[in-house]
């Protein structure tokens, strides 16, 4: 019988389960782990360095693509700071906007997750089921940024456009039929706010085929339970926050804690696990789905209800409307300063954390009261869940390594920035 | 809210005292700067003590001050010849070529500095620590593993972005760059376009390395004003808000 020694398994790059770029440098022992040594950086772009270079409002775009499945809440965090450090009011209609999308924003980044996580575990079905609905989330960006995924909606001082009336429409083609089409646009007949009614209707009726197929799903539970459990010391520790903070049991959500726009007056739970594990994070993370759900709701009814300005009238921040733009000399020039040096901020630094929906998204702006930023640093809650790599899969199969990155919600466009 | 920020930093300057060289209340944030030396037992005590209990470091981050209120571009007068036009100004970050140095670094002061983002979850409230590296050539930093695990991480990227050194890590090596990279890419002096290009050479039948070839270009140069237009009420408002 030959001996057995210890041996180091490459994991990644490219790797379908390592969701994106990660190179896990794995000691084994059998098939035991004895270190995990994640390996990032195969994607840093140095965004901070970028927006250095830049107007302020030319980097909105860069922070789309950090964590690509969650766009405008990227964007809302750093729109907040510089509307912290200039000190200007969005109008009411904004905010509820800005909410409205924060949380199409966490359904859509938790159907990705749940489907990435439950296919690397063996489920294949929930990937389908999953991109089924993220179909009609993508639809709503589409239909009022012009973009599906990176939509550059934020702006300082509000949202770029109001909510748009119509739908866009399916058409025929050689592909599809007149009447396929047309069972497509069933629902898309109203504005976007009728769009997102009818999916808010329909969505709790999903998440529960979702919770058949896995909850009490044996298998699913074998892979998940007891899997990468952390405490709640140790969650502090390793700088844990959003939902492996709240699976780890304590009771924690920015949007309640520290209210930015206006989740003060949303009427939403926060969900806790007890144990600390994957099973418990994959229960967090589903009743949060049902709760952005509810938080979805309240918006939609008040913006029926409100309309209104959807972006500051401060044209030293954001730009005027065309009509004003063609008509009016001061609208003339306050756009011609604003996209050819944009406007300076104050001199002073702040920090701003949102509840993204892998946990609290930072951004820390340094001015020195230029049009530039002189440093911006992006917290990426990503970043500290895979610092914790090793100590969560010490001890692990293989096989659980795979279970642990999907609990993690990893995603590398943030953690390499 | 802004009353629980001016608590925090009375009690701040009750507790520490001398050993933290000062404490704001800024845009309802609380920051404190500390000296280097001082650094590990504040924190030690800021995680500790009932009063403060900062059970988590949020984030670590290195900043390079060398260039803090350099513009590219003269607004204030004009000469003879007119206003500066902004596009010859000397050497920026942004308009380093290949080989070139910024001729400013020789900055007053200290040039380093990390700062650390921490929050109390029993109080909720967080705070901002500032600690800038005594030396400007080797600029050093104790390390705050041992107090906040989370910081192991923050601080190899501080390390691979700026080369400020955490002394004492338990495993300090680069992080996000690329394997056998070589300077600190988020220091001003280093070039937007970087050192190094890389490319598949075919005849040699691997990946080389050279020398940049793109011209760097600023679209948009870098410029402070202090005229009317933010006279008005943008920054009244944003010192309503401090």
């Amino acid at each position: 019988m030959p001996e057995i020694k210890n041996y180091t398994l490459n994991f990644g790059p490219q790797h379908p389960a390592a969701h994106g770029v990660l190179r896990l440098v794995l000691e084994m022992d059998g098939e035991v782990i004895e270190r995990a040594d994640p390996h990032i950086g195969l994607l840093h772009r140095a965004t901070e360095k970028l927006a250095e270079t830049k107007p302020y409002n030319q980097t909105i775009g860069y922070m789309d693509r950090l964590d690509y499945v969650s766009m405008m809440c990227n964007e809302h965090g750093y729109v907040l700071a510089i509307e912290k450090l200039l000190g200007v009011d969005i109008p009411e209609r904004a905010s509820y906007i800005r909410v409205m999308f924060d949380e199409i924003t966490r359904i859509l980044n938790h159907l990705m997750w749940i489907g990435t996580h439950a296919l690397d575990v063996g489920a294949m079905t929930m990937f389908l089921y999953a991109f089924r609905e993220r179909e009609d989330l993508m639809d709503m960006y589409e239909a009022v940024s012009g973009a599906r995924m990176h939509a550059t909606y934020y702006r300082p001082g509000g949202v770029a456009r109001d909510l748009p009336e119509a739908m866009p429409q399916y058409q025929s083609n050689r592909w599809r039929s007149q009447k396929d089409a047309d069972h497509l646009n069933q629902n898309r007949q109203g504005s976007l706010l009728d769009f997102a009614e009818d999916f808010i209707r329909r969505f709790p009726g999903y998440i529960d085929e979702y919770e058949t197929l896995l909850t009490d799903n044996r298998i699913w539970k074998q892979r998940t339970v007891g899997i990468g459990v952390v405490s709640e010391e140790r969650a502090y520790q390793l700088g844990f926050t959003g939902p492996m903070l709240r699976g780890s049991g304590v009771e924690w959500d920015l949007r309640k804690k520290q209210p930015y726009e206006v989740y003060e007056r949303m009427d939403f739970d926060i969900p806790v696990g007890t144990n600390g594990d994957c099973y418990d994070r994959y229960l967090v993370r589903i009743e949060e789905m049902r709760q952005s759900n509810r938080i979805i709701g309240q918006c939609i009814d008040w913006l029926r209800a409100n309309p209104g300005i959807v972006i500051t009238e401060n044209h030293k921040v954001a730009p005027p409307r065309r009509e004003e733009l063609k008509a009016d000399m001061e609208g003339l020039i306050h756009h011609f300063k604003l996209f050819t040096e944009g406007y300076t901020l104050p001199e002073g630094e702040v920090y701003t954390a949102i509840e993204h929906p892998k946990g609290e998204f930072g951004v820390y702006l340094i001015s020195d009261g230029a049009n530039k930023p002189y440093r911006v640093k992006i917290r990426a809650p990503g970043f500290a869940h895979l610092s914790s790599m090793n100590e969560m899969a010490q001890g692990h199969m293989l096989a659980d390594v795979v279970a642990i990155i999907g609990t993690q919600d990893i995603v590398f466009g943030e953690i390499d920035r | 809210m802004s009353n629980r920020k001016q608590q925090l930093a009375d009690a701040l300057r009750a507790a520490f005292g001398d050993r933290i060289d000062s404490v704001s209340v800024e845009y309802n944030e609380v920051s404190i700067d500390v000296a280097a030396e001082q650094l590990v037992d504040v924190a030690t005590e800021l995680r500790d003590d009932a009063k403060f209990k900062f059970q988590q470091l949020v984030d670590l981050c290195g900043v390079d001050y060398s260039q803090f209120g350099r513009d590219e571009w003269q607004t204030e007068d004009a000469s003879r010849a007119g206003f500066s036009r902004g596009v010859t100004a000397s050497a920026t970050t942004g308009r380093l070529q290949f080989g070139d140095e910024l001729d400013s670094l020789a900055t007053q002061g200290r040039r380093f500095a990390a700062v650390y983002q921490l929050i109390s979850y029993s109080h909720n409230q967080r705070l901002r620590m500032r600690v800038f590296a005594p030396d400007n050539d080797f600029p050093m930093v104790s390390t705050v593993t041992g107090i906040w695990a989370s910081a192991n991480w923050y601080e190899r990227e501080a390390f691979d972005l700026f080369g400020i050194l955490f002394s004492d890590h338990p495993d300090l090596r680069r992080i996000l760059t690329d394997y056998g990279f070589v300077g600190h890419p988020f220091r001003k002096d280093f070039p937007m376009v970087g050192h190094v290009e890389m490319r598949y050479d075919p005849e040699r039948e691997r990946v080389v390395y050279e020398p940049v070839s793109i011209e760097p270009r600023v679209l948009v140069p870098k410029v402070k004003r202090q005229d009317h237009r933010y006279l008005g009420d943008v920054q009244d408002e944003a010192q309503d808000d401090a």
